[in-house]
């Protein structure tokens, strides 16, 4: 007997198939993950049966009723409920404004707040799901944001929850709280789609994985036979060994920070007083849950922001009053975090993107002025070739390509200089295995060859196998930059969630044995 | 010094300020519940023109003046409608088709007047609402008369005040509206139709806006003269800013303005040559700006004004 089920569900985009005639089904009281790289297909498939998208062909049916196809609405009423990977909630208004809206006719005299309010109660005790109703959203943590979207589908009495990329925002002692919710849910036979790519958590919450990929299902197994590379394989088609770190001794200091600061355009500080040296040869990773900083940093670093107080010195020559350009021309290497809005200009050609950071460079402009196309085009062609950009070549617009070969280019353009410092703000976000491990290892040949780079990340997986030092930054302030094998998943969560760790003593050790101390005021 | 406070005095002044600020207050709701439900709606300028028109021109060709102000604000709806197709479904510009439609109202109402009365030299005139001084508390001094000793449509403006307020805070379907404003995805996943939500609020808006024109051919005049709107649409779209989208605060700029206005006519006559009368004509637009300054840096924008929303678009 099952709830849900998904017949010969067929979805295509223009020429894209993003759903090849699925066939799925889930239980009572089961958790099924959907696992899958980015553009397989899963969050389509989901969106069909949440009425946001009209199957091609094929039907959905719940508890053996047929689903209206292309009605959230029907879906609701059918006991579904979805919480996207990209919440939809209302900053500016309350968490029970945000659950309510929409569970009453809309020709109502009154929003029935009271008796709102007592089911909500009610709700947080059976399913002790803590939050405040009078709560502005925007003053909540990612976390409770979760919650409130969990408890929109609850207040909804939603039998079939779907959770998208759940845990991408989560710290790790908040994806730990958001299992043992859904095992309570479970509990009381609810069932659970967990859509994800981390293979780790899949395994320890679900009951069985579906794998999709290029939109077809290549495979339905018991979470209890499945093990870590088998699902990885049958995920990306092949066997993907991501490269490991060896290890290096560092060199001479590249990049010194210190007591930098930075604050808001209204005057909320955002960096305090951060000091940090990066050396040649080594790998400094920066964690933290996203809006603690991160951004300030990044700005500052890749020469946006020159409203800064405090030192920042590149070979123990200073950088203040250096301009985006001027950091460039001097060795700095800068990845962004969001590749489409500040990587790449995707109306643009190919060429024109690769020379953009060195327009005014002899290489490509006659007189600073006139670009030397010639150059410029055969500058892109041979990066296009070295750095293995899958496209049609230098003057195919940028946007066309996928984002891995977007990366790509990015690479090609920060990296081909061979920058002394490298910041990879937020480096392999979106991309899919492949791209992932080719990132890795550019990065790895750039510290082979004595860059200094500093990784901004959210993931600790990432961090913890590709750092030397991973450094903890939490409403602006930066933990002592320590080495990865101290580090602990669970240490940097707690870390992460503002709890101060207290060091071990192995730890202290540790790090009164590195003698460029990241804490330290000044080490030169 | 001493002038100001005697104006301040008189019953003749916040009888004024109340009358001028009627017009104000159906625009600036009207706009307000638009750009609540994410949609900045520029065509307030000459919805209001039309309003202006069409409620006059029901009541010239025989109708009724409440007949009238149901008229001009049916006229309001259907332009709001217009401009919903176009910002709403179509997702076209917000700010260009706001313009479009103040021109094209505007315009096309200029138009329809010449082609009714062709031959008409100096305006015609209409028998406009009449003041009707609520009994007891019209007979208070000062208060009394300048509150309550005004038109009914006046009336209408103060009402819609705690009305706005209550549907969009207290209904189900405002906080709907609410919603759309911020976050049109939250909307649609609650299976409420974001598209049908935004067309009705501007309608709704635009029909305000477009009662706040009449208000001045019906009430406050009693002829309809070119450019008569005169720049209160766009005082409007301001004064829903300074008010931080939220309707008690709109009636409080609306109230300051309008004082303003009232106090810079009085002011004219009483300070004689030494200043030029331009100064006090400027004064109200110049104390707008400052109030903005000063109101605007804290103001909590919907998040999704001039965000338009695309059902089933692939992200």
């Amino acid at each position: 007997m099952s709830t849900l089920s998904f017949n010969q569900i067929t979805k295509r985009f223009g020429s894209l198939t993003a759903n090849d005639s699925i066939t799925l089904s889930l239980g009572d009281s089961e958790i099924m993950a959907l696992l899958g790289e980015n553009g397989a297909g899963k969050t389509t498939l989901m969106n069909i049966l949440f009425g946001h998208y009209v199957a091609d062909e094929g039907s959905i049916e719940i508890d053996g009723q047929m689903l209206p196809p292309g009605s959230t609405e029907a879906a609701i009423k059918a006991g579904v409920g979805m919480v996207h990977q990209h919440f939809t909630l209302a900053d500016n208004l309350t968490v029970i404004e945000n659950i309510v809206l929409g569970t009453e006719s809309l020709w109502n005299w009154r929003q029935d707040m009271t008796a709102a309010r007592r089911k909500l109660v009610d709700m947080s005790e059976a399913y002790s799901l803590v939050i405040n109703p009078d709560a502005l959203v925007a003053d909540l943590s990612v976390g409770e944001r979760q919650r409130v979207e969990i408890m929109k589908a609850l207040y909804r009495d939603a039998r079939i929850l779907i959770l998208d990329e759940p845990t991408a925002v989560l710290t790790p002692q908040e994806t730990e709280n958001l299992f043992i919710t859904l095992r309570s849910l479970t509990d009381k036979g609810l069932s659970v789609i967990f859509i994800s790519h981390k293979l780790h958590e899949i395994l320890a919450i679900s009951d069985h994985v579906a794998v999709l990929r290029r939109g077809k299902i290549v495979g339905t197994i018991q979470t209890v036979d499945a093990d870590r590379n088998g699902l990885a394989e049958m995920m990306v088609g092949k066997a993907v060994i991501r490269p490991q770190l060896e290890s290096m001794e560092p060199g001479a200091p590249i990049l010194t920070i210190s007591g930098l600061s930075a604050t808001s355009h209204d005057k909320l500080p955002l960096l305090k007083s951060i000091d940090l040296i990066i050396h040649a040869h080594e790998i400094i990773g920066i964690a933290g849950v996203a809006g603690n900083g991160q951004v300030a940093l990044a700005d500052v670093l890749s020469g946006l922001n020159q409203q800064y107080s405090g030192a920042l010195e590149l070979h123990n020559e200073t950088l203040t009053d250096a301009g985006p350009s001027e950091f460039v021309a001097r060795g700095i290497g800068r990845i962004p975090e969001d590749r489409h809005a500040r990587g790449m200009i995707g109306d643009m050609d190919i060429w024109e993107n690769l020379i953009s950071e060195d327009l005014r460079s002899k290489q490509v402009s006659r007189w600073k002025t006139i670009i030397n196309k010639k150059v410029a085009i055969d500058r892109a062609e041979r990066l296009i070739d070295s750095y293995d950009v899958r496209c049609k070549g230098p003057l195919a617009q940028t946007k066309l390509l996928s984002g891995g070969n977007i990366q790509k280019l990015i690479l090609a353009r920060a990296l081909s200089p061979k920058p002394d410092f490298i910041l990879a703000n937020q480096p392999v976000r979106g991309l899919d295995e492949g791209a992932i491990a080719y990132v890795h290892e550019q990065l790895f040949a750039a510290r082979k060859r004595g860059a200094a780079i500093l990784l901004i990340s959210e993931d600790l997986d990432e961090l913890l196998s590709l750092c030397d030092r991973i450094a903890v930054i939490y409403q602006g302030e930066l933990s002592p930059a320590l080495p990865a094998s101290s580090r602990t998943v669970t240490e940097l969560g707690l870390m992460m969630a503002g709890q101060a760790v207290q060091p071990t003593p192995k730890n202290e050790e540790l790090y009164s044995s590195v003698k460029f101390s990241a804490g330290g005021t000044n080490a030169n | 010094m001493s002038e100001l406070i005697d104006i301040l005095l008189t019953t003749g002044f916040w009888a004024a300020t109340i009358r001028i600020v009627s017009p104000l207050i159906f625009g600036t709701l009207g706009e307000l519940i638009c750009e609540r439900a994410g949609v900045l709606n520029l065509g307030i300028e000459g919805i209001m023109t039309v309003g202006a028109m069409s409620g006059w021109m029901w009541v010239y060709q025989g109708g009724d003046l409440w007949g009238g102000v149901l008229f001009a604000a049916s006229m309001g709806a259907l332009f709001g409608l217009l401009h919903a197709t176009f910002t709403v479904h179509l997702c076209l510009s917000q700010h260009v088709t706001g313009i479009g439609i103040t021109l094209f109202a505007s315009s096309l109402s200029y138009f329809v007047y010449r082609m009714l009365l062709p031959s008409a030299t100096t305006p015609p005139k209409i028998e406009p609402f009449q003041n009707y001084p609520i009994p007891l508390l019209s007979d208070i001094p000062m208060v009394g008369e300048a509150l309550f000793n005004q038109s009914p449509l006046t009336y209408l403006a103060l009402l819609c005040v705690p009305i706005v307020w209550y549907m969009l805070h207290r209904t189900p379907i405002g906080l709907a509206v609410r919603m759309a404003g911020e976050n049109p995805v939250a909307v649609e996943a609650q299976g409420i139709n974001v598209l049908a939500v935004r067309t009705g609020a501007v309608m709704v808006g635009s029909a305000l806006m477009a009662v706040g024109g009449a208000f001045i051919t019906m009430s406050w005049f009693d002829a309809f003269y070119f450019g008569m709107v005169n720049g209160r649409g766009w005082i409007c779209v301001a004064l829903v800013i300074f008010a931080s989208w939220k309707p008690g605060k709109a009636l409080l700029g609306a109230l300051l303005f309008a004082g303003l206005e009232a106090m810079q006519v009085r002011a004219q006559l009483s300070s004689g040559t030494v200043i030029p009368y331009q100064f006090f004509l400027m004064l109200p637009y110049v104390m707008s700006i400052l109030a903005m300054i000063v109101m605007a840096r804290k103001a909590k924008y919907p998040q999704a004004l001039l965000v338009p929303f695309r059902r089933g678009e692939r992200v």
